[in-house]
């Protein structure tokens, strides 16, 4: 009884105790906090990677994949029973991404996935990872609501905004260009002005993928006339448009004209198209300016339907770190994402065709959307096209039969514990040398471990925090026990055993450290509970964001709070304050009495 | 009139707390320091005795040697124990006795008081003065009983005359209701011997002679016995007996009252 008496009573009079506790406590919330935040970071990451990535994937060994898709799923959907909820069919190869900036194209390395969107969604979230399937929100505030309607799956499709966009800088282009030709009589041309914005439909069959492809190759001033040509062409509300050979066409517009001036384009862009062919070596001058015939052909067939504006054949979901930048806004100071290409906008693939030895490819391809998964890696790597078009592109449809080759095989299971079961199965179905079969997290092996070792490092670190405390209490506890030595002298005279006086000290620090620890724990999950409005308070006090969500694609700071670490956090950080009361204890319950009272 | 009879000082069977042939050496380092050679010593039941020295004497020694706080280096501690329930009453050696045994003979049989009072400064009067049924009883046998032990301590202390006093700190007392609360403290657990060392050492006259009648009066009503240690002769005048110790030996032996 006068253990628990004293026990107290030193706690609630001795103010140096109070330094214990506090060590303890911020030791205790600072691990809780940490841990809390590292599961939520790892969590967050766990979760995102598992909705880019299939449960399993089946990939080919070589980039000319397997030749027929359907035969591919009917086996591993043979070899694994019910198993399978999804399968996905694929075509990954690395490519190249140009897009147009500053006047300059700029190239990325990318990965280059085929999918066909409905499939694709089945075994990923592809849908909740597209730009126009979900709000915009900027520091909480929803900017943009989303462009699609609610319950639409992916396809290939451009929104009313993209196709908008997309008219508008089409018209841009033309309007832009036009005056850059200084030959052009200004007078001459302004009918022209006025009619294009109204009557995109006029234009012919040209690929407006044409002067693009120009550019890269050739001087820019070609460009330059070659699209005056082009905006020429489309002030002529003449014969209807028709797959036509593109150059044939331009040229037959220019040289149909009366006008002088047109002449006189007619003539530089003859002499650049001659220029440009005999760079090239090739015969015909005009043939050469143009893109690869399979292009020209998909791209006129595609203009058949429809006018100049209408998007490619090829389509595109562009991972948006490929596309975005961070920049420093000059007047405000603040740094703001700049994304440089917009869905609606053409961009350049350059890629390797199947079969031996690869060839180079390259096509162009309308962006339908952009895909931000919150993990850079991703964002920064993937561009998904559509399936057909890619493999079309690569040469991977069989002539005869008209199926499409495929290289991966995403596979989305009905319960993920199944996974190391299934890849046994699908791993005698497949043979290894042709494919390789690896879950998800086999394929994440070397980033998840390195998350989790990260996490085990900093525990250790943290656990150190709280054995620095409990080094704390040791230093503070001798101090009690030598300030205390009359009393611990007293209580023995008046009978007090040496484990009863053990007692009081064991038990006080045992109390210092379920005070700490239930303070701190307290501290701590107020702290995880409320750490995004603790980082905006910071970001008031310290002027600037301390979490940027754009650096981290998080929009808020991602916790995950595990009662079995806090628990044993908790424990563990009494267990500390009662191992570190031991050796003043055992101080204590030596003293002699006698000398315990002499002291004065 | 004393409530019970001036005891022999020469009858065996009246002794009731013997120090026996006691030695005690402290090693200093290398040097042994003798403090006492040989004392022999017994309190009578019932008897007020005092222990008269100069400083240095090896008195507070010996008194806590008697108390089983310190253990002698040569000789025997020898306690006459009453038998409960008919057992026989014989005289026992206490001082090898085991450190758990000696704790509950502390508690149980001796009741201390010291010239610096030695109160627990984070208690309350009335906690300073049930420390001993605390550290007597488990928690449990306490709470049971807290009720009858709050009684039994509120009567001594009314007993010396700190009821107004119940809730204060011992910072806020004054010296003599300090060492009150201690002798209330050495009397709540109904001890069968007194030890006291220089109960009035720290109190001025008047407060000591207060202290010296209260002890005077719990020996003559209770039948107390008491050894008290002082330098004051004064003081020791009081009680029954005198011993003299001079050089860790004692001088002689004298009647207070003669």
């Amino acid at each position: 009884m006068y253990r628990l008496l004293l026990c107290t009573r030193y706690l609630r009079t001795r103010f140096i105790a109070l330094a214990s506790i506090i060590s303890v406590m911020l030791g205790v919330a600072t691990m809780i906090v940490v841990n809390s935040v590292m599961s939520g970071f790892s969590y967050e990451m766990r979760t995102r990677i598992n909705g880019i990535l299939a449960d399993v994937d089946i990939e080919t060994n070589s980039l000319n994949g397997e030749a027929d898709a359907q035969q591919l799923m009917a086996r591993a959907r043979a070899v694994t029973g019910d198993r399978i909820e999804a399968i996905s069919a694929t075509v990954e190869v690395f490519g190249l991404l140009h897009f147009r900036r500053g006047g300059q194209w700029i190239p990325r390395p990318v990965t280059l996935v085929g999918i066909d969107p409905e499939a694709e969604s089945k075994v990923s979230p592809l849908q909740g990872h597209l730009d126009s399937f979900r709000d915009i929100v900027e520091d909480g505030v929803v900017t943009r609501r989303k462009l699609r309607p609610e319950g639409a799956s992916p396809n290939w499709e451009l929104t009313d905004e993209a196709l908008a966009y997309r008219t508008a800088w089409k018209e841009r282009q033309r309007l832009f260009f036009q005056p850059t030709s200084s030959d052009v009589d200004p007078f001459d041309e302004q009918p022209a002005e006025q009619l294009m914005p109204e009557e995109p439909v006029f234009d012919s069959g040209e690929p407006r993928g044409t002067p693009n492809f120009d550019e890269i190759s050739s001087e820019p001033q070609q460009l330059g006339t070659l699209a005056t040509a082009n905006a020429i062409s489309a002030e002529k509300p003449g014969p209807a448009a028709g797959p036509a050979n593109v150059t044939n066409q331009g040229f037959e517009w220019v040289s149909q004209d009366d006008d002088g001036s047109q002449k006189i384009i007619q003539t530089s862009a003859t002499q650049e198209a001659e220029l440009a062919g005999s760079d090239r070596g090739a015969d015909d001058p005009f043939q050469n300016l143009m893109v690869p015939d399979e292009l020209i052909e998909a791209d006129a067939a595609g203009n058949t339907e429809s006018d100049v504006d209408a998007p490619l054949h090829g389509r595109l979901y562009i991972g948006a770190g490929l596309v975005e930048i961070l920049r420093e806004d000059p007047r405000t100071g603040g740094v703001q994402l700049e994304r440089m290409v917009h869905p609606g906008d053409d961009v350049k693939i350059s890629t390797v065709s199947a079969g031996s030895p690869p060839e180079p490819r390259h096509f162009f391809a309308t962006v339908v959307d952009v895909y931000k998964s919150g993990m850079s890696e991703y964002d920064a790597n993937l561009v998904f096209c559509n399936l057909e078009y890619l493999q079309e592109m690569r040469g991977m449809i069989d002539p005869q039969s008209g199926k499409g080759a495929v290289t991966t095989l995403k596979i989305r299971l009905k319960d993920y514990e199944d996974a190391p079961d299934v890849v046994r199965s699908l791993q005698n179905a497949f043979p290894p040398h042709l494919f390789t079969v690896r879950t998800w997290e086999q394929k994440q092996g070397p980033l998840l471990a390195a998350v989790d070792i990260e996490a085990a490092i900093l525990n250790v670190l943290l656990f150190l925090i709280i054995a620095v405390a409990g080094f704390g209490i040791l230093a503070i506890f001798y101090m009690i026990v030598v300030e205390k030595t009359r009393d611990i002298g007293i209580l023995k005279a008046l009978g007090a055993s040496s484990r009863g006086v053990m007692t009081i000290f064991l038990s006080y620090g045992l109390a210092l450290g379920l005070v700490g620890s239930g303070v701190g724990a307290v501290l701590g999950l107020l702290f995880v509970r409320y750490i995004n409005e603790i980082e905006a308070l910071l970001a008031i006090i310290m002027g600037r964001k301390v979490f940027d969500e754009r650096i981290y694609y998080f929009p808020s700071i991602p916790t995950q709070v595990n009662a079995f670490m806090v628990i044993s956090v908790a424990l563990g950080a009494i267990v500390i304050a009662v191992l570190a009361s031991v050796l003043p204890a055992r101080r204590a319950s030596r003293l002699h009495p006698v000398q315990a009272l002499r002291y004065e | 009139m004393p409530a019970f009879p001036q005891p022999s000082t020469n009858d065996a069977s009246t002794r009731h707390l013997s120090a026996v042939a006691i030695e005690k050496v402290y090693m200093k380092g290398q040097h042994r320091i003798p403090v006492l050679r040989g004392v022999e010593m017994h309190a009578h039941r019932g008897e007020f005795l005092s222990i008269v020295g100069q400083s240095g004497s090896g008195k507070s020694t010996l008194l806590h040697l008697m108390g089983l706080l310190d253990q002698p280096t040569v000789g025997e501690v020898r306690l006459r124990c009453e038998g409960a329930d008919g057992a026989p009453t014989e005289t026992l050696r206490v001082d090898n006795l085991p450190p758990a045994t000696r704790d509950v003979i502390r508690n149980r049989v001796f009741g201390f008081i010291f010239q610096f009072y030695h109160l627990l400064p984070e208690l309350n009067v009335l906690e300073n003065v049930l420390a001993p049924l605390m550290i007597r009883d488990s928690a449990m046998k306490y709470w049971k009983n807290r009720r009858e032990y709050r009684d039994q301590a509120n009567a001594i202390i009314e007993q010396v005359e700190l009821s107004h006093r119940l809730k204060h700190r011992p910072s806020e007392l004054s010296g003599g209701e300090m060492q009150r609360a201690a002798i209330a403290r050495a009397l709540v657990a109904r001890p069968e011997i007194l030890l006291a060392d220089e109960p009035t050492g720290n109190l001025d006259a008047q407060t000591g002679r207060g202290i010296m009648d209260l002890l005077c009066s719990l020996n003559e009503d209770h039948g107390l016995t008491i050894v008290m240690v002082t330098h004051d002769d004064a003081i020791a005048e009081q009680s029954h007996r005198i011993v003299r110790l001079a050089n860790g030996n004692v001088e002689r032996l004298e009647k207070a009252a003669a």
